[in-house]
């Protein structure tokens, strides 16, 4: 088990906190250290510590970095001031998406993109094609940083404590460099829980140090787990599950990331009807599971992408792709569970209240 | 790993455990560590008929749902209503109050075909 598996920074700190490795992407990483509901819980209610060092950073410089960037992506970076990030999307030519990512602007000429760890060998393709020919320099960093993600109504309490910056004036989006416990590191007032929190850059030497710190200092360590469950509940897509090379963003809430810009692909991206669309679903009974088929009066409706028992509702819910005239918000449809049809209740996702700070 | 020898197992991690005439079935300590946090069990309905190796219940945690093999053919007499509001019995108690169903053996030597703790053992080792 998990030989040949990559190894984060932090491999050996969730050996020593008991954390259950699995492969998530080639990744060895855990899935829990103790229970998923306690430490989904933990973030909710109090503040949580991820390892996302498997995620992918690329470095896009230059003078043509801004042009190649609003070319190459569906939200509009010339919005962002240095110091400020936008959740973002990669279009391909035929009206899908090739990852969703974060685009940071770190310098006048400089983004830092981050991408999803399964899609880095994808990305970094399908980008260094759309640079051919323009003035701007791409840089695969993605092992040269650690990444964690902080997250929580605490967090900002949390580290606070370990750096001298002030952070109450940095808002939600920003990103800057600073130090903690000595160590100097990138933060971003960004996540991907639904709650207030910050996402921590380090090298992959200084990781285990700021990790300690902010263990040491109570935040529970959550694993990938909590990690679906959470961003399920926030009602964020997952690539591969909502969102795929084959799914239009215009057909789902996610439709506002789209700027009114020229972009790659953007006449396959507008030609495209959409025939079913991306709604959360909640179910008073059993729990939906990815690939269950959805119904309307026993016919085919649509299908479940992603499903859990919610830790904080205590329901099933889910997102998933219905047929465009039943995807209204508030249409009683079914989820076919092992055989039986139970009810369903479309809904507009997130599923609970978030972002409360303490 | 609990794996207590008063009972018997499958290699799909379901133990047996005679009471009188009836064979009382649950899930192994190391099934309900590997499934995490239960969240909701859908058990068989009394009085059905089952083959063993048949998919009789199913155990849901917050990442999965995982089906339940019976492991000797009978009828289902009796299941573990408790579970229908503390399905966390299962995690805390696996081998006692997390009990999920008992069947009344079609043939009383069935049970004897089971693995005992020993060979249980070795199933866990390898999947560990």
């Amino acid at each position: 088990m998990l030989v040949g598996m990559k190894r984060t920074p932090l491999y050996d700190e969730h050996l020593k906190l008991g954390g259950r490795m699995v492969d998530f992407a080639g990744w060895a990483l855990p899935v829990q250290y103790t229970s998923i509901t306690k430490e989904h819980l933990a973030v909710r209610e109090d503040v949580g510590l991820f390892d996302v060092s498997h995620m992918g950073e690329f470095f896009v410089r230059g003078p043509g970095a801004l042009d190649f960037l609003r070319w190459a992506t569906l939200n509009d970076p010339a919005r962002l001031k240095v110091g400020r990030a936008q959740y973002s999307m990669l279009s391909n030519d035929r009206g899908g998406v090739v990852d969703d990512i974060y685009v940071y602007r770190t310098g006048v000429e400089e983004y830092l993109v981050v991408v999803n760890a399964a899609n880095v060998a994808k990305d970094w393709a399908h980008l260094s094609r759309l640079a051919e020919g323009r003035e701007v320099e791409l840089e695969d960093a993605s092992y040269a940083w650690a990444l964690m993600a902080l997250q929580g109504p605490r967090a900002e309490e949390v580290l606070q404590a370990l750096t001298d910056t002030d952070l109450a004036g940095v808002r939600k989006n920003a990103t800057l460099t600073l130090t903690v416990v000595g160590v100097p590191v990138r933060i971003a007032r960004t996540g991907y829980t639904g709650e207030d929190g910050f996402e921590i850059f380090t090298t992959p030497e200084d990781a285990p140090a700021v990790w300690r710190a902010l263990i040491e200092a109570g935040v529970t360590p959550a694993g990938l787990g909590a990690r679906d469950t959470l961003r399920l509940e926030a009602g964020f897509p997952l690539y591969g599950h909502e969102l795929t090379d084959a799914t239009n963003p215009r057909c789902t809430p996610l439709a506002w990331v789209i700027k009114d810009k020229p972009y790659y692909g953007r006449e396959a991206m507008e030609a495209a009807t959409c025939d079913e669309r991306l709604v959360g679903l909640v179910m008073e009974r059993g729990i939906p599971r990815e690939g269950y088929p959805v119904l309307s009066g026993g016919a085919p409706a649509g299908r479940v992408t992603s499903g859990t028992q919610s830790p904080l509702l205590k329901k099933g819910i889910a997102l998933g792709w219905v047929r465009e005239d039943l995807a209204e918000e508030g249409a009683e449809l079914d989820v076919e569970v092992r055989g039986r049809a139970l009810p369903a209740r479309v809904v507009r996702p997130p599923f609970v209240l978030l972002g409360k700070k303490k | 790993m609990n794996i207590p020898e008063d009972r018997r197992y499958t290699a799909s991690h379901e133990w047996a455990k005679p009471e009188g005439n009836l064979i009382v079935v649950g899930i192994s300590d190391f099934a309900q560590d590997s499934l995490g946090d239960v969240v909701f069990v859908e058990l068989p309905e009394v009085g059905r008929e089952v083959e063993a190796g048949e998919a009789v219940a199913v155990v849901e945690s917050v990442k999965t749902a995982s089906d339940i093999y019976a492991p000797v053919a009978g009828t289902v007499v009796e299941v573990n209503e408790a579970l229908a509001d503390e399905p966390e019995l299962v995690n805390g108690d696996p081998y006692n109050a997390g009990w999920l169903f008992k069947i009344e053996p079609a043939d009383a030597s069935a049970y004897e075909k089971l693995l005992d703790a020993a060979g249980y053992a070795k199933v866990v080792e390898e999947e560990s």
